[in-house]
């Protein structure tokens, strides 16, 4: 039974996504080597990690060559666990900052990645569902990536959030003035390590809310019953 | 405890209007710069549009905006995944349901759940009415903004059976939190079918009203025709979604094209598209997008699956480690969530792809060489939500 099931489940994985597919190889056509790694998603979405010298010029190729002319969005990931816990462990929420936790602890997601920070932009065709996510490290000690404000206009704005919240710089785009942030502040708030600060100052108040009151041990099951009728 | 004298509070009143004074600054150097907002009846919350000007022709615009910024991204790193869902409605507040359901939709495709087709179907009905009781309040809206009072109490009067029908099923007028990963929180309530069918009724009405009142109106087409024209691969480089996209000619709309997880795929409607791209056509796009609505609303309602309205999820939600992009075509746009998750009970990372962000970046671009009534005009053709800017 357990076989059969598990076949059941695969046999739409094996389903390929002759779009996708054909999306990748004329991005790859025209990059290169400059595709790092890719990863498709049947029928969801196609993740591409370019080389970070190619950051503006993917941009370029897909709005152009293939017709990805639509700006979906661009933002950056910080790939360091946080230091500070979730609201479970809310042990660590004191005013001084524990630990960082060590370089090594970085892990990145879907097509990998040798880098702390990676920025993420998405492009789509109109008309259709097809997207690409692009992906490209930023050197840890470099913080600077291309700038996609030549091939997309509205790229200037999430370029400009992406460097307050990350402090990567686009090198290209002129206007990296503050977006949301008062034009004094200091950091970087989307940075693992950046405290939340009302997280700092006072407990996670929910913390009383996920003990179990007594005797409501056994409501796992009746209220999973209670959905199903 | 003091007493103020009167001369000491007409003193703080003077000082309090000397304050507010400074809001319009005349600069003599080359034209004038004219500062609206952030407190402007035309910007629905905190926008600050700073224009400089030769004449009355707008020369160069910029936009300030963070003044509700409330890091959302940052507090979703510390929430678990139901927690999200309360965070995220108050995003585009006036069609909030519509914010919780690409989030969801996310986190399902990573955790591959497959969602009953009630609660598939109802969520649809509840998203479709988050985008009536979104436009059609842009549209009274945008008539007040224009100096007609009228369509604006219609709005509030006929959005309000909407309202009606959101609250009876989720027990919240504005904010519902009644998406669940898995399904949804609870099934409809007895009677709600035909309640809202006759609601649907009055929308179709409505619309019928506003077509006369407002954009057959002689004023409001001299106001918008021709005002604020943004061309399709503006839009498309900018990244405008929803009715601003489709009023410069584009013919696409995530839910027919992109359809995840709704119930679309079975329904008769039509995508409309005004080829003129300019604030009468979004406006336009945006009538006709109500009027579809309620044909969705009303054959969803016509064949309401029966069943359950939640799959079996465990009791303590964690999502597998993954990433996932789910975007909904939703009252303004395109609103989409990049997940990142590492099999945690919250999220690693989520990227807000909010459609008001995009719209309205657009603004310094279009605003160049308008007058300054249009300034209103275009804005409001645009329509944004504070929230769904500063997320």
């Amino acid at each position: 039974m357990a076989d059969e099931a598990t076949t059941d489940a695969e046999a739409p994985e094996a389903v390929t996504d002759e779009r996708r597919e054909e999306v990748l190889a004329a991005l790859t056509d025209a990059l290169g080597d400059a595709v790092v790694d890719s990863l498709i998603k049947p029928g969801l979405n196609l993740w591409v990690r370019v080389a970070t010298e190619a950051w503006s010029e993917a941009a370029d190729v897909a709005a152009a060559r293939l017709g990805f002319r639509f700006f979906d969005f661009l933002s950056a990931i910080d790939w360091l666990p946080s230091p500070y816990g979730r609201y479970e462990d809310s042990a660590v929420d004191t005013p001084f900052p524990p630990a960082m936790p060590d370089r090594s602890a970085v892990e990145p997601g879907y097509t990998g990645g040798d880098t702390r920070f990676q920025v993420l932009g998405s492009v789509a065709k109109p008309g259709t569902d097809l997207r690409i996510l692009l992906k490209a490290d930023v050197p840890d000690d470099d913080l600077r990536i291309g700038t996609w404000t030549r091939t997309y206009a509205g790229a200037a704005w999430h370029e400009r959030e992406t460097h307050e919240m990350f402090g990567i710089t686009f090198e290209g785009n002129a206007d990296l003035r503050h977006l949301y942030l008062p034009s004094e502040f200091e950091g970087h708030p989307l940075r693992k390590e950046f405290p939340l600060l009302s997280r700092v100052i006072k407990p996670w108040p929910g913390i009383v809310d996920v003990e179990p009151m007594p005797g409501e041990d056994d409501s796992a099951d009746s209220e999973a019953e209670g959905a199903d009728a | 405890m003091t007493m103020l004298t009167d001369a000491q509070q007409l003193a703080y009143a003077n000082a309090q209007a000397a304050d507010g004074r400074v809001n319009v600054e005349l600069e003599t150097d080359d034209g004038m710069v004219l500062n609206m907002g952030p407190q402007h009846p035309a910007t629905h919350g905190t926008l600050r549009v700073v224009a400089k000007l030769d004449g009355e022709q707008v020369v160069a615009a910029d936009v300030i905006c963070g003044y509700m910024h409330r890091g959302y991204e940052k507090l979703c790193e510390v929430r678990s995944y139901p927690q999200v869902t309360t965070l995220v409605n108050r995003i585009d507040w006036l069609g909030s349901f519509a914010n919780e359901v690409p989030f969801i939709l996310a986190a399902e495709q990573l955790m591959e759940i497959e969602v009953p087709d009630r609660a598939k179907w109802i969520r649809t009905i509840l998203f479709e009415m988050s985008r009536l009781a979104n436009i059609s309040l842009f549209i009274g809206d945008l008539a007040l903004q224009l100096g007609a009072q009228t369509p604006a109490f219609l709005a509030f009067r006929d959005r309000e059976f909407v309202l009606n029908q959101i609250e009876a099923v989720t027990g919240g007028r504005f904010h519902p939190n009644f998406d669940r990963i898995g399904g949804l929180k609870d099934d409809l309530p007895k009677g709600w079918v035909a309640d809202t069918k006759a609601a649907m009724v009055r929308i179709r009405e409505f619309c019928d009203l506003m077509d006369d009142l407002v954009l057959g109106n002689e004023i409001f087409q001299m106001r918008m025709r021709g005002v604020g024209v943004i061309p399709a691969h503006v839009a498309l480089s900018y990244g405008l979604s929803g009715a601003n996209l489709r009023g410069s000619g584009v013919d696409w709309d995530l839910r027919r094209d992109a359809n995840i997880g709704l119930a679309y795929d079975q329904l008769d409607w039509k995508v409309w598209t005004h080829p003129d791209g300019d604030s009468y056509a979004r406006s336009w796009v945006r009538v006709q997008e109500i009027r579809e609505a309620t044909k969705i609303i009303d054959q969803l309602l016509d064949g309401l699956p029966g069943g359950a309205v939640m799959a079996k999820v465990p009791r303590i939600i964690k999502v597998p480690e993954g990433e996932a992009y789910v975007a909904t075509e939703n009252p303004l746009g395109e609103m989409g969530y990049y997940l990142v998750s590492k099999g945690d009970t919250g999220p690693f990372r989520v990227k807000i792809r909010s459609a008001s962000f995009n719209n309205i970046s657009v603004v310094p671009w279009v605003l160049k060489g308008v007058y300054v009534p249009d300034i209103i005009a275009i804005l409001g053709s645009l329509y944004f939500i504070l929230g769904d800017i500063d997320r």
